[in-house]
């Protein structure tokens, strides 16, 4: 099935089965192996990616209905020799041991970060019509569909303080 | 994944009418539960309609004073709409309280309402399950899993409903709006929608084949305070073990039966002056327990104490 989208900036056209993820279209169709394939069923985080703006699940989502979206991953967050302050931040807090979830916790932050921009609420909010303050509760709460089996979470926890200015 | 066809409508009635025409059909909204159930190949559906595209995704004010939620509005967008904030903090907070960032961007209002249990034995495709193969019976009875019914339970299933979002619309009295291949809209109470098991517990709704949802709708905010709780086995991103919805002294549990519990004899009890403690020793003489699952009957009259509490005496702008 023909299918468009913009990807980090680029027109791409694929032909697809309607059975294959934005997952397995990114990694094995187009080549970008930058979105990871963890647990593949949406409770680690390793495939998130941004669709029009806004973070999803790669592995949930079937490839044939983001005709038209834009999408960005891992990838496309740098420009040129620049990297997205996000990526930055990681670098400059030490926020991976092993690397593998590290895409996914980038392009969720980034995700997440318009969401409280955004003034969007979480549960651990008090006041669901206050402005949204990122303490650290607040980031771990946002973060939690973001898997790090090396627990790399407190760098994590630093480098999205970085990120966003609340260092 | 078994092969599947795929289309994308544009309108209500043709969606309606793509999902008539093919045996096994099947539509797809956000696709975070029915994906992964594809890929389990516990769903196999034969042909895709994908309603996400469909103008259902808007939040707007009823002539009642409630809100009307589309159908594909997603769960971020609920959650962090002014109005919902405002007048439903029990919806906001549940939604919250469910999945992560990630999928409450992708799940939608009508999905969230119509995902399937989380049991351990719909999952393990194993062991027999009666929802998955009708008449081969329930691995969960007796099974070595504790996330189960006490309410309304039968021989043949004692599966949850895992949704959040369904408690507190319960307790919202919400209104489901479904449309039928008659092209006929109705209204069904959001009580009404889910079934108990019963013999057939892969029957797990009222809405006939072919039947779409299109929005649902709340009435105007009740009197009185509004709170969601919910206990799980670590501090994020988990299904309920329980759930307690109270808005304006209704009552709706969660993780405790086939569909979000209204709890009916408790509200009987509070408008009978009883306090929240013996309102909630009320409802719970109902439950039944089988091991593995009695904490949820001490778990269930706590909480819901504890919620009643602290909203009794709570304006409508809680």
């Amino acid at each position: 099935m023909k299918t468009s989208f913009t990807l980090n900036g680029q027109a791409e056209s694929l032909d697809l089965d309607p059975r294959t993820t934005l997952l397995d279209a990114l990694r094995e169709q187009i080549g970008l192996k930058g979105s990871k394939k963890g647990c593949d069923h949406g409770q680690c985080g390793a495939c998130t990616v941004l669709v029009n703006g806004r973070r999803i699940n790669a592995c949930l989502s079937l490839a044939v209905t983001h005709d038209g979206d834009e999408i960005t991953t891992i990838e496309g967050l740098a420009k040129d020799e620049t990297l997205h302050p996000v990526q930055a931040a990681f670098l400059a807090q030490d926020a991976f041991q092993c690397g593998y979830c590290t895409p996914g916790q980038i392009c969720s932050t980034v995700g997440m970060l318009q969401e409280a921009a955004d003034g969007w609420a979480s549960l651990v909010t008090a006041d669901l019509t206050a402005d949204t303050v990122l303490t650290d509760e607040e980031i771990r709460e946002r973060m939690s569909g973001n898997l790090c089996r090396c627990s790399a979470y407190p760098q994590i926890l630093a480098a999205i303080r970085t990120a966003g200015g609340l260092a | 994944m078994k092969p599947f066809t795929y289309a994308r409508p544009s309108t209500v009635a043709d969606a309606l009418a793509m999902v008539a025409e093919v045996p096994g059909a099947r539509f797809l909204a956000g696709g975070t539960n029915l994906v992964d159930l594809m890929k389990l190949q516990i769903e196999q559906p034969t042909h895709l309609v994908d309603v996400s595209r469909l103008p259902l995704g808007q939040v707007e004010e009823t002539a009642e004073g409630g809100l009307r939620l589309g159908a594909t509005t997603t769960n971020s967008q609920v959650a962090a709409d002014a109005r919902v904030r405002v007048r439903y903090p029990a919806l906001a907070q549940a939604i919250l309280a469910g999945a992560s960032g990630q999928l409450r961007n992708k799940a939608t209002t009508a999905g969230n309402l119509l995902q399937r249990t989380r049991c351990a034995y719909f999952y393990d495709t194993t062991k027999p399950c009666n929802k998955r193969e009708p008449g081969a019976g329930c691995a969960a009875i007796g099974g070595i899993y504790a996330n189960t019914a006490i309410f309304g339970a039968s021989q043949a299933c004692i599966a949850t409903h895992p949704s959040d979002m369904a408690v507190a619309l319960s307790a919202l009295d919400a209104q489901v709006e479904v449309t039928g291949q008659n092209g006929q809209a109705r209204a069904v109470a959001l009580d009404d929608l889910h079934r108990l098991p019963g013999e057939t517990p892969q029957i797990e709704t009222s809405l006939q084949p072919g039947e779409l949802i299109t929005a649902v709708v709340l009435p105007p905010p009740p009197l009185g305070g509004q709170i969601y709780r919910k206990v799980r086995e670590r501090a994020s991103y988990a299904f309920a073990i329980g759930a307690v919805a109270v808005a304006g002294g209704k009552v709706a549990l969660g993780a405790v039966a086939h569909k979000p519990w209204r709890a009916k004899a408790a509200e009987q009890a509070l408008a009978k002056g009883a306090n929240p403690a013996e309102a909630m020793a009320a409802e719970m003489t109902g439950a039944r327990s089988d091991g593995h699952n009695d904490f949820k009957v001490k778990l269930m009259g706590r909480l819901g104490a504890a919620c009643l509490t602290s909203t009794a005496g709570a304006g409508s702008d809680q």
